[in-house]
């Protein structure tokens, strides 16, 4: 079913009695091509790129829960594409690129909204770092402008520019940045991929991964064997854990970050604002909500919640930046998962294991990532090659030392990034 | 969170540092060991062993034993002990 | 209406206050929303989505229709609940998300073109250009949503945090809290007793009940006294516990009455040793066409209302329920005067009594715009129409197990009571009781309240002396579950975002049949009441609609707020300079005095520069201070540098172990410039290290790194290297320390030591004991400028009065003070680092270090440093770079391509990571991190700095622009 104003105005006189399921609920085959573990975004993304861009549609998607249900569920919604490093830059430039025109793949509105991003600094050595990545973008063909104090406070009068910790000096203006309404991307590639051919299993729990001679076979799930020629793990959260079940280790530690959202409030944040001294972004939501979130509370967990201190130093930042918000009620809180690695970088990459892929280790930046993820695996996985926008994401990087993608400088301290 | 640090009692979690997964360093020149010292995770979802420091007290570095799916705290030690 | 007697208000305090621009009285004790109710006032609030008007549904904190604004200015408070503001003399609440007026509001058109803006509607259009979805649409749906409006003025907002610590948390001051209180209060445990609401007592005040045989507020108000009395219990009111955290940390919010020199609010980290849980239960509406109209109430609610606040919310009521409660809720309107039209009782064997009851009965639909009546449909199928200006409705009660859920655990379903209840150990040490626990009568309450504290005390290995329980009332109402009524029209069960029972059913037609995507697409539960009212409704309309029982459907998360809190509370004491601590060092005054501008380092404040007299810019002034130092003399405060006292027999090795060259052989007295590595081979930190006795080290870090520096070394010490004798201490703040440096840098410093220099017992990297006035000092010659230098230490209570002697000493040979810009000049012309080109990605090897990484010794970093990927020829190295084209500026965060090359990422060669315009050289010079740099020396690339639009020629050369030989620093 085609979805537009034209239909929801004939189902509005009718009684919206003729909308479908978005995405079926099949039965697993016994045997697939290709199963993908995971039906978050990327999970989900993979899928429908292999079915639209490779034909391939002999594809599952296997999800231990409901889809959509971890960080593409979770997250701060920020779409940016903003890195400095090679091997970062082309892949986030790629991406941003999907998310333009993802509506109309998709025919699903996701709500992609470029209201800009600005990212502030505060000293004459950040100023350079972000006039770096600034340039950086620009080298790569994405927009950066930089913005002086005064620039700034035409465009962001509620900032404390005068009486803050750390002054306001400016600010690096992305303006194809934005935000995108996160579920809905979800459920948008699974209704895309779906509609395609590809059965998205629900309740599917992989409690196996099958080899045969150091080649993956299938998998064992919580609704029965499923054989497969290709197996990708695209688990954000757990991968380590389903990863294990092939014996492998990966490098890779997961750390809680919790983001909170205030009650509706009319509009009065426009774009996406981040202040690196206080690990503090915030963009508002078209419901109205402040969105904004900070550093991850540091402690390996996988319980999806945080505590106080991450919360309070959040709401410090806030009010050091911002105390407009001040009476901004914070309504709810949450945590993801995230996969952190040793340079703040992902892998999209062959695993040891024939015919085993992986996907993960996005840190907090998976979100933004959906549609540029989803298009290089699926091009790895229908093609055996790496995507040019995703050569750099390579496993063994560590080991080497070459092509380590360290945005942040932090080093191989897994929640530093 | 709250930790019982050895030497100074039951303090927040605000006084205390991760420091990473209580591992031992290797020796020799660079090999696969080294890389899952530096790199490679156990990971797990339950029980594990971490380095954390009392750096707002006593400033000892210390091994906590954890569940990272409940938060339980089951034991905490100190590291270099 | 205001009835002629009763209620806990007082009756001789009245209240002005205004609401919508009218003057309005009330009595001390009302809530907004009584008070409004008193004033015959019955539509407050618009809804979210199709703006419908509304009245006052509930008298608690899950209110999702009565939001209103209070205030003005930056006192401005937007969706503050009118059913839990507290009244006092001059509030002013205004209505809000409607234009132009709440009686008239032109969105209410959304509420016509519903059909078409059914759950999920916007997923399924406005697809077209993106440019017409950011400029058209988007916009207007953003105007169109949210609530309140923020002033966006900002003014000393008055809020605070603190910590408070307790044997026994008690959450609720009901029946059952009170008793855990009592109980454990008499047992001598440290108690808190936290209630949300401003008067302790829970339903006790909102019901005509006995408890031991007085009034059941009067019983509550005699326990209040009772604890009030005892020293070991303390009674937070109007305090919201709001989330569970690990190991018994709790947060919550307390507001404080309006009082001058008082704060707002506080938000509390309440560390229990163990809880008891009474947080009570919350009653649901029931889903019935048009139930979202004012004058709809839930039945408890109107209790609230006509027994503790004494305020008739109708004249002719219909009450309808499914237990014996809805009898009780007619007696006190019948009491209170009002008439009851009806008493519609879903269950065929209802309660006889002398209303007009209908058995078997249900309310189908509501009509008029505000309540004019109702349409009854009878057991027999006839319809039946009641002229009436009140629904009081109940569905039932919904435990309130929300803060038993915030570690993660799920409710459990109770088959019987058709409710969901905490989990049995859902959060270590927190104990469910009374109605959030599946009690149904207060004397079970009470009951459950000691039961409670008796086990927690046990815990606490506190000796129990159960006080007595009162009596109470102890009859099951024998409710029914009412969830939706059959029928035509719209049902609301999340009344502040619209959603209503075909929104829930859509949904789940639409394969969003899981709970937690029913809540995502129909966005039930979202609202600023988090589901408190219609989320068991909704759970029970999905069950039915997906063919699942309620537990089967599950619950979504509970999450922390259990009610929302200002920003301005969580984050108290951040606003201003308050988020982060602030560093001075000694000679700071002296800065200032001096009108340098203090520019942050790290948490520290340094000196930019210091202005004279007819200089401009700070160019001038840099440039001058620069060349003060290559010519006379300059004095630089270097106190933030951090600086780390290492002692024992076995520093020496240690030091060897954390420095990747060797601190060993460093003979006492002498200083050496070291690099340390993390463990995955990139540099951490560079500084000096000086030997200042046979087992004694003082290390030396940069600013910013200080602290990671005695983290990382405290580490090294105590678990890598636990066997080696050594101890660290960080001696920062304890000295004061400045530099001198230039040609006359020792004549200066002679003029204020005890005891001149010996030039021959203090050649360059010399260090040793000297004193200054008497005072002892240590003394360093090393050099960050390339001039002959010293740095002096005293002890920092000196270092004002030693950094200004030297300053004026200094300023009569013609020197001076300089600052950070003219550091920064003097060392990008000798080609020294600081963390622009130690930014974390950068190796010995990066940096023509490599001599520095001993072959000799293990040390941290060693081992990671030898992969060939950071010992790849392409790497980018440091190389000097100066501009030879027609531009002759450079700028950092440049990039560097050859000459001929686009400007694009692929073929990007470098970047530029530190500039400065030399007054020595008389032109700008920078430091670049080039691939094969090194080897390139004397080769010309282009410098493109797309932002700030400069674009020139360089000539790439050694790093070492000034001296390379380093002749001065040694002479």
């Amino acid at each position: 079913m085609r979805f537009g104003a034209l239909r929801i105005l004939k189902e509005g006189l009718t009684g919206n009695r003729g909308w479908g399921p978005h995405w079926r609920d099949p039965e697993p085959k016994p045997a697939y091509d290709i199963v993908i573990i995971g039906g978050g975004g990327h999970g989900l993304a993979t899928a429908f790129y292999l079915a639209r861009e490779h034909g391939l549609t002999n594809v599952a998607v296997l999800e231990k829960g409901y889809i959509g249900g971890g960080n593409v569920g979770r997250n701060t919604t920020i779409v940016r594409a903003n890195y400095f490093l090679p091997g970062n830059s082309e892949f986030y430039s790629h991406s941003l690129k999907l998310w333009e025109r993802m509506e109309s793949d998709l025919n699903y509105n996701v709500m992609h909204s470029q209201r800009g991003i600005i990212n502030l600094f505060h000293s004459d050595g950040q100023r350079d770092a972000i006039v770096r990545r600034g340039n950086a973008m620009i080298n790569q063909g994405d927009d950066a402008i930089l913005l002086d104090r005064e620039a700034l406070r035409k465009k962001l009068p509620y900032l404390n520019f005068d009486s803050g910790r750390f002054p306001i000096h400016g600010g690096l203006y992305h303006p194809r940045g934005g935000t995108a309404r996160h579920d809905a991307v979800a459920w948008g590639f699974a209704r895309g991929a779906s509609d395609r051919g590809v059965d998205i299993i629900q309740n599917c729990e992989v409690t196996g991964i099958d080899t045969e001679a150091g080649r993956v076979t299938g998998v064992q799930t919580t609704r029965g064997a499923i054989r497969a020629r290709k197996v990708a793990i695209v688990t954000a959260g757990r991968s380590g854990q389903v990863a294990s079940l092939a014996g492998l280790r990966l490098p890779i530690e997961s750390h809680v970050l919790q983001a909170f959202v205030t009650e509706g409030l009319k509009p009065v944040i426009d774009n996406v604002v981040t202040f690196g001294m206080g690990h503090f972004y915030i963009s508002q939501s078209d419901k109205g909500g402040l969105v904004f979130g900070g550093d991850l509370d540091f402690y390996p967990s996988y319980a999806q919640r945080g505590n106080l201190p991450t919360v309070e130093h959040v709401m410090e930042a806030g009010m050091t930046l911002m105390p407009m918000i001040g009476r901004a009620r914070v309504l709810r809180s949450w945590g993801g998962i995230m996969d952190m690695t040793p340079d703040g970088s992902p892998i999209i990459d062959k695993a040891p294991v024939e015919g085993l892929y992986l996907d993960c280790g996005w840190c907090y930046g998976g979100f933004k990532a959906v549609p540029g993820s989803g298009f290089a695996l699926a091009h790895l996985l229908a093609t055996d090659r790496p995507h040019d926008s995703a050569a750099g994401f390579r496993l063994d990087r560590f080991e080497t030392g070459r092509g380590l993608m360290d945005e942040e400088g932090k080093g191989a301290q897994h929640n530093l990034h | 969170m709250r930790l019982t640090c050895p030497h100074c009692g039951e303090r927040d979690l605000r006084e205390f540092t991760y420091g990473g997964a209580a591992l031992t360093r290797p020796e020799g020149d660079w090999s696969p060991i080294w890389d899952e010292y530096v790199h490679l995770r156990e990971n797990p979802a339950g029980r594990s062993r971490e380095f954390w420091q009392h750096g707002a007290g006593c400033s000892a570095w210390l091994v906590v034993e954890r569940d990272t799916v409940t938060h339980d705290i089951h034991a905490v030690t100190e590291a270099g002990a | 209406m205001r009835l002629g007697q009763g209620g806990l208000v007082d009756r001789d305090r009245h209240l002005g206050f205004r609401f919508d621009g009218h003057a309005y009285e009330g009595l001390e004790g009302d809530t907004l929303a009584s008070a409004l109710l008193a004033n015959g006032i019955r539509l407050v609030g618009r809804s979210f989505k199709y703006h419908r008007p509304r009245g006052i549904l509930t008298a608690g904190s899950e209110e999702p229709n009565a939001l209103v604004t209070l205030g003005r200015g930056a006192a401005q408070e937007p969706n503050a609940r009118a059913t839990t503001v507290e009244l006092r003399q001059g509030l002013e609440a205004r209505p809000q998300n409607a234009w132009p007026s709440l009686g008239v509001d032109a969105l209410a058109v959304n509420d016509l073109l519903s059909p078409f803006l059914s759950a999920g509607f916007y997923y399924k259009t406005f697809m077209g250009p993106h440019r017409i979805w950011e400029r058209v649409f988007e916009p207007a749906i953003r105007r169109a949503a949210g609530l309140g409006r923020l002033s966006q003025e900002v003014a000393d907002l008055q809020f605070e945090k603190a910590f408070a610590f307790c044997d026994l948390l008690v959450i609720g001051a009901g029946p059952a809290g009170l008793m855990a209180a009592l109980t454990a209060g008499e047992a001598g445990a440290d108690v808190i007793l936290a209630d949300e609401d401003f008067l302790p007592g829970g339903r006790l005040n909102a019901e005509r009940e006995e408890v031991g045989g007085r009034s059941g507020a009067g019983w509550a108000a005699e326990a209040v006294t009772r604890l009030e009395a005892m020293p070991n219990v303390r009674i937070m009111s109007r305090t919201a516990v709001t989330g569970v955290y690990d190991q018994g940390t709790y947060g919550a919010l307390q507001k404080h009455p309006a009082a001058a020199g008082r704060p707002e609010e506080t938000f509390w980290r309440i560390v229990a040793r163990r809880a008891v849980l009474a947080a009570g239960a919350i009653e649901r509406p029931v889903a019935l066409a048009n139930n979202d109209r004012p004058g709809v109430m839930l039945a408890g609610a109107v209790r609230s209302y006509l027994n503790r606040y004494a305020v008739a919310p109708g004249r002719r009521a219909v009450v309808f329920g499914a237990s014996d409660e809805a009898r009780r809720t007619a007696a006190d309107l019948r009491r209170a005067g009002v008439h009851v039209a009806a008493l519609v009782d879903a269950r065929e064997r209802a309660e006889t009594s002398d209303f007009a009851t209908y058995a078997g009965a249900t309310v189908e639909r509501v009509l008029g715009r505000e309540v004019e009546g109702v349409a009854i449909r009878l057991g027999n199928g006839r319809e039946e129409r009641v002229q009436a200006d009140l629904l009081a409705m109940s569905g039932g009660w919904n435990p309130n197990v929300h803060l038993s859920c915030h570690l993660n655990g799920r409710p459990v379903w109770d088959e019987s009571l058709s409710a969901f209840l905490p989990a049995p150990g859902a959060v270590p040490g927190l104990i469910p009781a009374g109605s959030c626990n599946g009690a149904v009568t207060t004397a079970a309450c009470l009951a459950a309240g000691r039961e409670a504290a008796a086990r927690a005390l046990e815990d606490l290995g506190l000796k129990a002396t159960a006080p007595d329980l009162p009596e109470a009332e102890d009859r099951d109402p024998q409710a029914r579950p009412i969830w939706v009524v059959p029928g035509k029209g719209r049902k609301w069960v999340d009344f502040q975002n619209d959603v209503t029972t075909k929104d829930i059913e859509l949904a789940a037609r639409e394969n969003f049949r899981s709970v937690e995507h029913m809540k995502r697409y129909t966005t039930q539960g979202m609202a600023t009441d988090q589901g408190k009212t219609g989320g068991v409704t909704a759970l029970s309309i999905l069950a039915d609609a997906t063919g699942r029982s309620i537990p089967e459907t599950g619950t979504t998360t509970y999450r922390p707020p259990y009610a929302p809190i200002q920003i301005a509370a969580l984050g108290a004491g951040g606003e201003g300079r308050g988020f982060a601590a602030e560093r001075f060092t000694a000679a700071h005054p002296v800065h200032l005095a001096m009108g340098a501008p203090m520019v942050e380092a790290g948490l520290w404040f340094r000196p930019s520069y210091y202005p004279r007299t007819g200089e401009k810019t700070w160019r001038q002034a840099c440039d001058r201070e620069a060349l003060m130092v290559r010519e006379t003399v300059g004095v630089c405060d270097v106190s933030t540098l951090g600086k780390i006292d290492v002692q024992g027999p076995d520093a020496a090795a240690f030091l060897d172990f954390v420095y990747s060259n060797t601190m060993s052989t460093l003979k006492q007295g002498k200083v050496r410039y070291g690099l340390m590595l993390r463990e995955d081979g990139h540099i951490m930190d560079d500084g000096t290290c000086a030997r200042i006795g046979p087992d004694h080290y003082l290390v030396s870090t940069t600013t910013a790194a200080a602290g990671e520096v005695m983290r990382h070394m405290e580490f090294a010490a105590q678990v890598l290297r636990p066997e080696l004798d050594v101890h660290l201490v960080s001696v920062t703040e304890q000295w004061a320390q400045t530099a001198i440096a230039g040609p006359e840098s020792r004549d200066l410093l002679n003029e204020v030591l005890d005891s001149p220099l010996d030039p021959g017992t203090w050649p360059f990297m010399a260090c040793g004991a000297v004193t200054v006035g008497g005072v002892p000092a240590r003394l360093f010659r090393i050099s960050f400028s390339g001039e002959h230098a010293y740095e002096i230490a005293v002890p920092a209570r000196y270092g004002e009065s030693l950094f200004r002697q030297l300053v004026a000493r200094a300023e009569a040979r013609g020197g001076g003070a300089y600052g950070m810009e003219a550091l920064n000049v003097l060392r990008i012309e000798k080609g020294l680092l600081t963390h622009a080109e130690l930014d974390g990605r950068t190796t010995a090897f990066d940096l023509n270090l490599s001599g520095m990484m001993s072959k000799k010794k293990d040390f941290v970093g060693r081992a990671a440093a030898g992969r060939a990927g950071l010992l790849a020829d392409d790497r980018p190295r440091l190389v000097g770079i100066r501009p030879v084209g027609a531009v002759r500026q450079l700028t950092a965060g440049a990039f560097l391509f050859d000459p001929e090359t686009e400007s694009t990422r692929e073929n990007a060669q470098g970047t530029v990571s530190s500039v400065a315009f030399s007054p020595t050289l008389g032109h700008f010079i920078g430091l670049a991190l080039l691939k094969e740099g090194p080897e390139r020396h004397g080769e010309t690339v282009r410098m493109v700095d797309h932002l700030r639009r400069v674009s020139t020629l360089c000539e790439v050369c050694d790093p070492a622009f000034f001296d390379p030989a380093g002749g001065r620093a040694r002479d």
